[in-house]
């Protein structure tokens, strides 16, 4: 039987089929959006012409990653309460977005993070690290995403053994490329915005659907989950299951909780879609709309996660490939059978596709921007020069993700998602805020807290437990690290936030202060345009 | 040494920045945005770290049963999800009224009035 590793009951043609329904209908729209995708602020920002609204579903699109659909459904399954908690960190962090970010970086920026860093700095070495800063992030960001892919595939469409993987992996990859290339940020946004919808309106059917079943009473729901979780079943509605059993464990799980909050404003695929709208104030409408939608859909997942540990159980969830993250698929098969199964499965795919597509071109629109056109040629690039540059890198990235996705398909989806968000709490966000809001700021201290949030961050996670030295787990024969056999960790704790995000602050400073340039002028005109709008890129209008 | 061409375009070159930064129509404006995001911003923080401490700590608080199987944790969690919605809605009203009107008369005499 071929569907021996996939979910029992999936129907793997339907889910196929499914998916490419889903693909055929975005690519149509991609190429229709790319008729008038021309210039460069064509192929970044969508020409500047999309609608708050608009904006606001893309972000949500982007934003529910895999890791956030399958992997906080599947935590609260297994793990109760304590995946509650992940969904919140992501949440409340739209509210430094909006209140801190959104705005006053649409207003002074053109495309990338580098622009909003280099504005009164020396342009050169601040674009070199700002891209350096976006091009890690994305990476760890990509690799998680692809990684999903891969035990997506092993789980939905029961393709069995490495190399079924790997030319699913490619096949994502590919298609990835074609919306990127083709589309450019009009085409990438639309294909987020339809992903969106079918990823709500797909989890708001099964949230209405659990919750009939207990009669709307969420307290029944929770009853039955406990029933159904066996002896570990009572613990599943306290905090604590899965981050409370040592000190350790614990203060982790605050230097976690610290990283979600901080790193979301910092992630810069999501800075620069605020590029996409024609003003600030669509910028705000567009984070408005996307705080209502993720927020809303974390509830949904809320019910689902104990839907599918009512339901489905823990156990059986446990011993399914792909384990947690096999918690909504199968609680899809328990209400609506193969075909629920293949739609919930298609989205999930969609999600992957859509997330990549939106990291890809973020990537490749910092490394044209920032690294071909302003530090290698000095701004004497034209703008068309500078789009093929954008297209040939986004091939590279695309290529380098794919072989990334295949090497990294055994990773922790979760864990590298939560290295990305390290990243972006700790280099970019302390930046970015001193360059908005600190008169004083200057290039050095720019310089000391990029790379330094990067080194200090990487640094602890190579040496923490994530990567070696936890203990082996009796059951599987196995170690929870990324490396098997070896301990050379020093650093305690899994999340390195709580350290390195306070020290980026803190080197921003340090290096700010030991500097003695000092640009007045320059900080006049940035805060003057921050705040008012004045002088702001304006809407293409074809 | 590279140029400090900025990529923004649109104003005017000759906009004196500096006396638009010091002119009491944007100093006002600073402290509106200032007075309301600041704060607020300390507050969902301190609000959330809480949160996450006594999840993290204090347990037994957490799991005190109010209603069913609906527990302290749970609906601190909820509240969490009302406090941003809440957030958010306070500052899109308080933008709407307090912001945009003085950022708008700002701008329009930047960009009509070059060199003023």
């Amino acid at each position: 039987m071929t569907l021996a590793a996939g979910v029992e009951g999936s129907n793997s043609t339907l889910n196929i089929i499914i998916f490419l329904v889903f693909v055929a209908i975005t690519l149509v729209i991609v190429f229709r959006a790319s008729r008038n995708t021309k210039t460069a602020s064509d192929y970044y920002a969508a020409g500047r012409a999309f609608t708050g609204p608009q904006n606001g579903i893309a972000i949500s699109g982007d934003y529910l990653s895999a890791a956030s659909f399958l992997g906080i459904a599947g935590a609260i399954a297994v793990n109760g309460y304590d995946g509650f908690l992940y969904s919140i960190g992501f949440l409340v962090a739209w509210l430094v977005a909006l209140l801190l970010v959104a705005e006053l970086l649409r207003n002074t920026g053109k495309f990338t993070m580098g622009d909003v860093l280099a504005f009164r700095m020396k342009q050169t070495p601040v674009r070199a690290a700002a891209a350096i800063s976006t091009l890690v992030v994305s990476f760890f960001y990509l690799l998680a995403q692809m990684a999903g892919a891969g035990g997506l595939v092993n789980l939905l469409l029961g393709i069995e053994g490495e190399a079924g993987q790997d030319v699913v992996i490619a096949v994502v990859g590919v298609i990835m490329i074609v919306y990127v290339l083709i589309g450019g940020m009009k085409g990438t946004t639309w294909v987020q915005i339809i992903k969106a919808a079918l990823l709500i309106v797909g989890a708001f059917a099964m949230t209405l659907w659990v919750l009939g079943k207990y009669g709307f009473n969420l307290s029944s729901l929770f009853q039955a989950a406990v029933d159904k979780g066996g002896k570990g079943g009572a613990a599943l509605l306290d905090p604590g299951k899965q981050y409370g059993k040592t000190g350790t464990t614990k203060l982790d799980f605050l230097s976690l909780g610290i990283a979600l909050v901080l790193g979301t404003a910092g992630l810069p695929h999501v800075l620069m879609r605020f590029y996409t709208v024609p003003t600030a104030k669509d910028a705000r409408r567009s984070v408005v709309w996307a705080i209502v939608l993720i927020g809303v859909f974390y509830l949904f997942t809320l019910v689902l996660g104990y839907g599918a540990g009512a339901l489905v159980g823990p156990d059986k969830i446990s011993k399914a490939p792909g384990t947690t993250n096999a918690a909504a698929p199968l609680l899809a098969l328990e209400l609506g059978g193969p075909v629920l199964l293949g739609f919930i499965s298609a989205v999930a795919f969609a999600t992957i596709l859509a997330v990549v597509a939106g990291l890809t071109i973020t990537a490749s629109a910092s490394f044209a921007h920032d690294v071909y056109a302003s530090v290698l040629k000095k701004g004497q690039v034209s703008t068309g020069g500078e789009v093929r540059v954008a297209r040939i890198t986004a091939l590279v990235i695309g290529a380098l993700a794919i072989a990334g996705g295949i090497l990294a398909k055994s990773q922790n989806v979760a864990f590298l998602v939560a290295l990305a968000f390290a990243v972006a709490a700790s280099a970019n966000l302390p930046t970015i805020l001193y360059s908005l809001f600190w008169k004083r700021f200057n290039t050095q201290g720019a310089l000391w807290s990029i790379y330094g949030g990067l080194v200090v961050t990487i640094v602890l996670i190579v040496f923490s437990p994530a990567v070696s030295g936890k203990p082996v787990d009796a059951k599987t024969g196995k170690s929870a690290s990324m490396i098997q056999g070896v301990d050379f960790h020093w650093f305690p704790l899994d999340n390195p936030g709580l350290v390195s995000i306070p020290a980026a602050f803190l080197l921003g400073w340090l290096g700010t202060v030991l500097s003695k340039e000092r640009n007045a002028k320059k900080y006049a005109e940035m805060e003057v345009r921050a705040l008012t709008g004045a002088g702001a890129e304006k809407a293409v209008t074809h | 040494m590279s140029s400090t061409e900025h990529d923004v375009g649109g104003a005017e070159p000759q906009t004196d920045w500096e006396s638009v930064q010091g002119s009491p129509e944007f100093t006002d404006l600073r402290r509106r945005l200032r007075v309301f995001v600041f704060p607020m911003t300390a507050l969902f923080l301190l609000w959330y770290l809480l949160y996450v401490l006594l999840a993290d700590y204090a347990h037994g608080f957490m799991s005190t049963k109010l209603a069913g199987n609906i527990n302290v944790g749970l609906v601190f969690g909820l509240l969490q999800f009302v406090s941003t919605f809440v957030i958010t809605g306070l500052y899109v009203r308080y933008a709407n009224r307090k912001l945009d009107p003085v950022s708008d008369e700002i701008r329009a005499r930047i960009e009509g009035e070059p060199g003023k």
